[in-house]
């Protein structure tokens, strides 16, 4: 904070001039594989000095990865990093500080006890002396300079989020921070913030700052970048403008892999209601408001897509349906049967089989596949004496010859693949013959193989007149497997499609929060 | 008045130790380690302090050697919780086992059991006349002074005017926003332990090398236990915690000024001296989850 | 797990090996009069018996609550409070038949034990009380509370030490071979061990409570009432410790005394730790244990090496083991690499296998009243699920 924001020195202006002078970072054929999965694959991502530059993905698509490479909290496995066109090595967050490179996550760094100027005092070598009285001084004078309002001398945990954030973007800038990454910055603001943030990043980036957009909001990158480049399962699939059509943008990101797997003719809308749910209200992480009066019903022999960015309400709708989270207000009736704050075991009872997002925190990974596929009714295998061992061992090899589970029933979960370890959460749930199935992501991650093995299984629950909600970020999956869509965006539901009339971008459209469905 | 007088120079001599123990448990929480080694420590300060004065025959080299000894345990600590990211009470309760044993070991090996060994202890301080007959007040060891006066503000004034303390404040609240800030974690609660283990076991010393000059079995007591219910107590401040010593202090100094006056026999005082220990958890029930715990309590940092 | 204890019993006599030369000592004697010489002669087998006892039943005491995810480290005030109770009773029982007498003390002792684990263990799943501070602080209250009663009011009228009078002749654990010490509290810490391990291994409510301990989450959403768990392990454990208290007093010292317990509820720790929490392993680490305090004793004899040098032992092997259980885990979760995106948990389940992570446990079992987190918590998803931040895209 002593010196001048060198990036406001160096500036030469607004993006248009696009010489290579202009480039603030460079990342050439990163390369970052996790075990099996390739998060990056050979990317190549730059930015410029005064423009913002969005990295646009779904889930799991290797933006955060990327960013946590160029920050020095991950190591590339390949790849080159340049900064101003000289190749570094980032090996720590401290590197990259003293390259001027400055991140703001989801997860804010901060210390919450401590005072903004506390906090912007860590870390930043001045003696063995900490001068509060200056680091405040300093505070009001960058707050003042970069039109960013906070006041020193409060305590981080008594500020909003948006205005935590704001902290958090003083803290880069006080370290002369020339490249700016934000990580998903508008997911935890309310419409109000994101609007100030907005203003704040164009002043910024007018005086030269280059600013790493990373959302999978497509209204918002285009409301904010000059270039927007798209990842898709760890690829680079290419840069335009910031202009760009929404539509376009929801194809790069999404793409169109085809699967063979997909449900057949609608089975009658006239059957029975097995799942009502109305009015539903819930709270989300922080406690804020995740749900607001979410009203549906799905039919026996029906499957109900919920589309969504995420973090518009999925989760939290999964979670009041499986009996984790309790709902504020409404009502969940299953068969008749009222569930609204019911316990996991009531929802089991009532005939609801639940295999939610985080299927690694949902089964007890060290503990073996035959007892994990007992777990929710282990009174069934009970005798006088205690648990019956035979039948539990049994139970487990009839499950995993039914449903293709590579494994023991003796291993471990943990020593499972992904795929194996979602067979067994799905064995465990359908072979209880449930009425209604909540299902999130379930391919999220698995191979193409695994894929369409739970979606036939899907299927053939929908075909034995079982009412599915799914809930997917993957939309070819909803398109494939539904009958029915609707769209969650800020915990509202935004549109209603039958599966027949829908395709990517009219969904891409709701998902963004432009425009209602007919 | 001369009771009055007694009393209040015996709350500050039986507070010394708990003052070293309870700033250095608070060093090492507010860095994000428990430390329960705490009691070995102080056991281990007390009778390596004894025995290298003993041998060498200078009080001040036992201080320094009470200083080594805590400051090794804290980086056995250290070894354990933060490089190897081993369960914090565990390996606390397992050092405290440790450097009990070792410490009566050596002093089985060094005095054979034979009769008690005494040293000539530091003497109390003269206080000037002038004070009248609130001399007796001031009628302290150094390491008392030292203590109050030297060491309590010293550590008051690390954790809240420097940046060390700064670093170690953010580390135990939010070892990812400190790791993030370019701060090392592992560094920062390496030395949270090892002068942690230093003032512990200082504390331990005072009993041998001030108190009593000679070194007994059980001679900590549980007083590294009470010190984890100071820190507590003081809610992690260094201030609030010694205001929690010296109430200690007081009620124990004043129980043992009861017990020997007649009539007094019968009165069960250990009771009175579980008080703290019931007030601390009686404390935490009603306070519930607001208690502001440091951030990384118990928990060991990774980087991911 | 036995190939670790095997190392770690290794490491721990190499690191010994120090002290034991400076006694003036050969190691390799000192091993053998440590680990061997004890089993050689009658009487002093029939002592490590006699030592592991308490040891027996601290160590299920404390195996079962760690397993549960319940860290509780007062098994030793337990154990008092269990002693006070026990000898309580055998003082007034008179000439009540030991078939009576001796039920109702270790019925007495039981619920004094979990009685003083009661406070904590309710604060934890009501309140989110850490229980190894609120549980560790009992130790020195319970300690005082003995003492208190050995001064006042149960101070030995006729020779005036601070000790209670001696129990009824009924309320004595009848001894089991003759010209021995070793009592019936051997059978019944054996007893306790076998019916602990099958409720663990065979029972509904055994695999609710490891399931509880190795993932509260997963649990939960199987429909496991997860502090109902906990409290139920909390005081079972509670229970175990005060018996043990109770089987010293009626079967080695008939009377309540101030020193009653050698820190057998700390040493309960290492003995769970290092029988890796399961039955059969706290059975045998117990006996290891009995056998090095009787070969400490009979090395102090032999080699003049102070019997001191148990306890350094035992710390040692203490930090030893769970150095090598922190460094094989750390080794496991980095070859099991979280798949970015999508296994954020992994690594920290891997924790979990041998002793559940204390902080974890501590926050899901928070999760449980769900209703939404209070705005004034963390924002941040690590702070709020103590997991490691994912190596990729965040879940969110």
């Amino acid at each position: 904070m002593s010196r001048a924001n060198p990036g406001v020195a160096g500036s030469t202006g607004r993006a248009g001039s696009t010489g290579r002078a202009d480039i603030a970072v460079e990342l050439q054929g990163i390369t970052k594989r996790f075990g099996d999965l390739v998060a990056n694959d050979h990317v190549d991502f730059d930015v410029r000095r005064g423009e913002v530059h969005a990295l646009l993905g779904e889930n799991g698509a290797g933006k955060t990865t990327l960013m946590r490479i160029l920050y020095g909290l991950t190591a590339p496995d390949e790849g080159e990093i340049r900064i101003d066109g000289r190749p570094v090595t980032v090996r720590s967050p401290k590197d990259a500080i003293a390259a001027g490179i400055g991140i703001v996550t989801q997860h804010f760094s901060l210390v919450r006890p401590m005072t903004v100027a506390e906090n912007l005092a860590l870390g930043r070598t001045g003696g063995f002396r900490l001068d509060l009285e200056r680091t405040r001084r300093q505070v009001a004078g960058a707050s003042e300079r970069f039109g960013i309002r906070v006041d020193p001398a409060a305590i981080v945990g008594e500020l909003s989020i948006g205005e935590q954030q704001r902290v958090e973007i003083l803290k880069a800038l006080a370290r002369d921070c020339r490249v700016l990454i934000l990580d998903e910055p508008t997911a935890v603001l309310v419409p109000q913030e994101v609007e100030a943030l907005f203003m704040t990043l164009r002043r910024l980036v007018a005086d030269g700052l280059a600013v790493v957009f990373i959302s999978h909001k497509l209204g918002e990158v285009r409301a904010i970048s000059d270039r927007v480049s798209v990842l898709r399962r760890g690829a680079m699939v290419g840069t335009v403008p910031g202009s760009t059509d929404e539509r376009e943008l929801a194809r790069m990101m999404v793409g169109r892999p085809t699967f063979g797997v997909a449900r057949s003719e609608p089975t009658g809308g006239e059957a029975e209601v097995l799942l009502r749910v109305s009015g539903l209200r819930a709270a989300g992480r922080h406690g804020l408001p995740a749900l607001h009066d979410v009203t549906f019903e799905i039919r026996r022999g029906e499957i109900l897509g919920v589309a969504g960015v995420s973090g518009n309400g999925q989760t939290e709708l999964v979670e009041v349906l499986s009996g984790m989270r309790h709902p504020a207000a409404g009502s969940i009736t299953v068969d008749g049967t009222e569930l609204a704050g019911a316990t996991p075991t009531a929802m089991m009872a009532a005939g609801v089989g639940r295999i939610p997002e985080d299927r690694h925190a949902s089964l007890v990974a060290d503990l073996s596949v035959a007892d994990n596929l007992v777990l929710e009714r282990l009174d069934d295998f009970t005798t006088r004496t205690g648990l019956d061992e035979r039948r539990i061992r049994e139970h487990a090899t009839m499950l995993i010859e039914r449903f293709d589970i590579r494994a023991r029933p003796e291993d471990r979960v943990t020593t499972l693949s992904g795929g194996n370890i979602q067979k067994v959460l799905l064995a465990r749930v359908l072979s209880r013959q449930p009425k209604v199935i909540v299902v999130a992501q379930p391919t999220r991650g698995l191979d193409i193989g695994a894929t369409e093995y739970v979606r036939g299984e899907l299927l053939a629950r929908r075909a034995a007149g079982a009412a599915v909600l799914l809930v997917s970020e993957d939309l070819d999956e909803l398109l494939a497997l539904a009958d029915r869509l609707i769209v969650l965006y800020e915990g509202r539901i935004v549109g209603e499609i039958p599966a027949a009339d829908a395709d990517p971008e009219r969904l891409g459209i709701l998902m963004s929060g432009r425009g209602r469905a007919a | 008045m001369t009771f009055l007088v007694d009393l209040l120079a015996a709350t500050l001599r039986n507070a010394t130790p708990l003052v070293y123990g309870t700033v250095g448990e608070t060093y090492a929480e507010r860095s994000g380690v428990l430390n329960l080694g705490i009691e070995g420590t102080m056991y281990a300060g007390a009778f390596f302090g004894f025995a290298a004065a003993y041998a060498s025959g200078s009080l001040l080299v036992g201080l320094g050697a009470a200083l080594a000894v805590g400051l090794l345990a804290g980086a056995l600590m250290g070894l354990l919780t933060v490089t190897l990211g081993a369960n914090q009470h565990v390996s606390g309760i397992g050092l405290t086992i440790g450097l009990v044993g070792l410490s009566e070991f050596v002093n089985r090996l060094l005095f054979r059991g034979g009769e008690l060994q005494r040293i000539e202890p530091f003497p109390l301080v003269e206080p000037p006349a002038f004070l009248g007959p609130l001399a007796p007040i001031f009628s302290q060891y150094a390491l008392t002074y030292l203590a109050f006066l030297v060491l309590v503000p010293l550590a008051w004034w690390i954790l809240r005017g420097t940046s060390f303390g700064l670093e170690l404040r953010a580390v135990g609240e939010n070892p990812e926003a400190a790791d993030a800030a370019g701060i090392s974690v592992a560094r920062t609660r390496y030395l949270a332990l090892m002068f942690g283990g230093a003032l512990m076991g200082l504390g331990g010393a005072v009993f041998t090398l001030a108190s009593l000059g000679s070194f007994t079995l059980d001679i900590i007591a549980g007083r590294g236990w009470v010190c984890i219910a100071l820190v507590i107590f003081g809610r992690w401040r260094i201030g609030r915690g010694v205001i929690g010593a010296l109430l200690f202090s007081a009620v124990y100094s004043l129980q043992l000024r009861l017990r020997i006056l007649p009539g007094w026999g019968d009165v069960p005082f250990e009771l009175l001296l579980a008080l703290p220990y019931l007030v601390v958890i009686l404390a935490l029930a009603i306070s519930g989850r607001n208690v502001a715990y440091p951030g990384a309590y118990l928990k060991p940092y990774r980087r991911t | 797990m036995p190939a670790l204890v095997v190392i770690a019993v290794c490491l721990t006599l190499t690191l010994t090996a120090g002290p034991i030369l400076l006694a003036g000592a050969n190691p390799l004697d000192a091993y053998g009069e440590y680990l061997v010489v004890p089993l050689t002669s009658r009487y002093t087998f029939l002592e490590v018996l006699v030592a592991s006892t308490p040891l027996l039943f601290t160590g299920a005491a404390v195996g079962i609550a760690f397993r549960a995810g319940y860290w509780n480290i007062g098994a030793e005030g337990q154990l008092l409070l269990g002693a006070v109770a026990a000898a309580g009773i055998g003082q007034v029982v008179g000439e009540l038949p030991p078939l009576v007498t001796l039920p109702l003390m270790v019925a007495g002792g039981a619920v004094a034990g979990a009685g003083w684990a009661l406070v904590p263990a309710l604060l934890r799943v009501r309140f989110r009380i850490d229980e190894v501070v609120t549980t560790l602080l009992l130790n020195p209250v319970a300690l005082l509370f003995v003492n208190g009663l050995l001064q006042g009011p149960w101070r030995d009228p006729v020779s005036g030490f601070p000790e209670s009078p001696r129990i009824a002749a009924g309320a004595e654990l009848p001894q089991l071979v003759e010209r021995s010490r070793l009592h019936g509290g051997f059978v019944l810490a054996i007893l306790i061990i076998v019916a602990a391990w099958y409720v663990l291994a065979r029972t509904p409510a055994g695999l609710r409570l490891r399931a509880a301990g190795l993932s509260p989450h997963a649990a939960r959403f199987a429909g496991i009432d997860v502090p109902r768990t906990l409290l139920r392990a909390a005081l079972v454990s509670g229970a175990i410790a005060g018996i043990a208290g109770m089987s010293e007093v009626a079967g080695i010292q008939y009377r309540l005394t101030g020193g009653l317990s050698a820190g057998y509820g700390y040493t309960g720790i290492v003995v769970a730790t290092l029988g890796a929490l399961s039955m059969p392993g706290v059975m045998l680490a117990a006996l290891f244990l009995g056998d090095l305090t009787v070969g400490a004793s009979s090395a102090g004899r032999a080699l003049a090496i102070p019997s001191q040098l148990g306890a350094v032992v035992q710390g040692t092997l203490l930090l030893v083991t769970i150095g090598l259980l922190a460094v094989r885990r750390n080794r496991l979760s980095r070859a099991v690499e979280p798949a970015a995106g999508e296994v954020a948990v992994a690594a920290e389940q891997v924790t979990g296998e041998e002793l559940p992570a204390a902080a974890t446990a501590i926050e899901e079992a928070g999760e449980l009243e769900v209703d939404g987190w209070p705005e004034k918590d963390r924002p941040d998803p690590t702070g709020e699920s103590g997991r490691p931040p994912a190596a990729g895209e965040s879940n969110r």
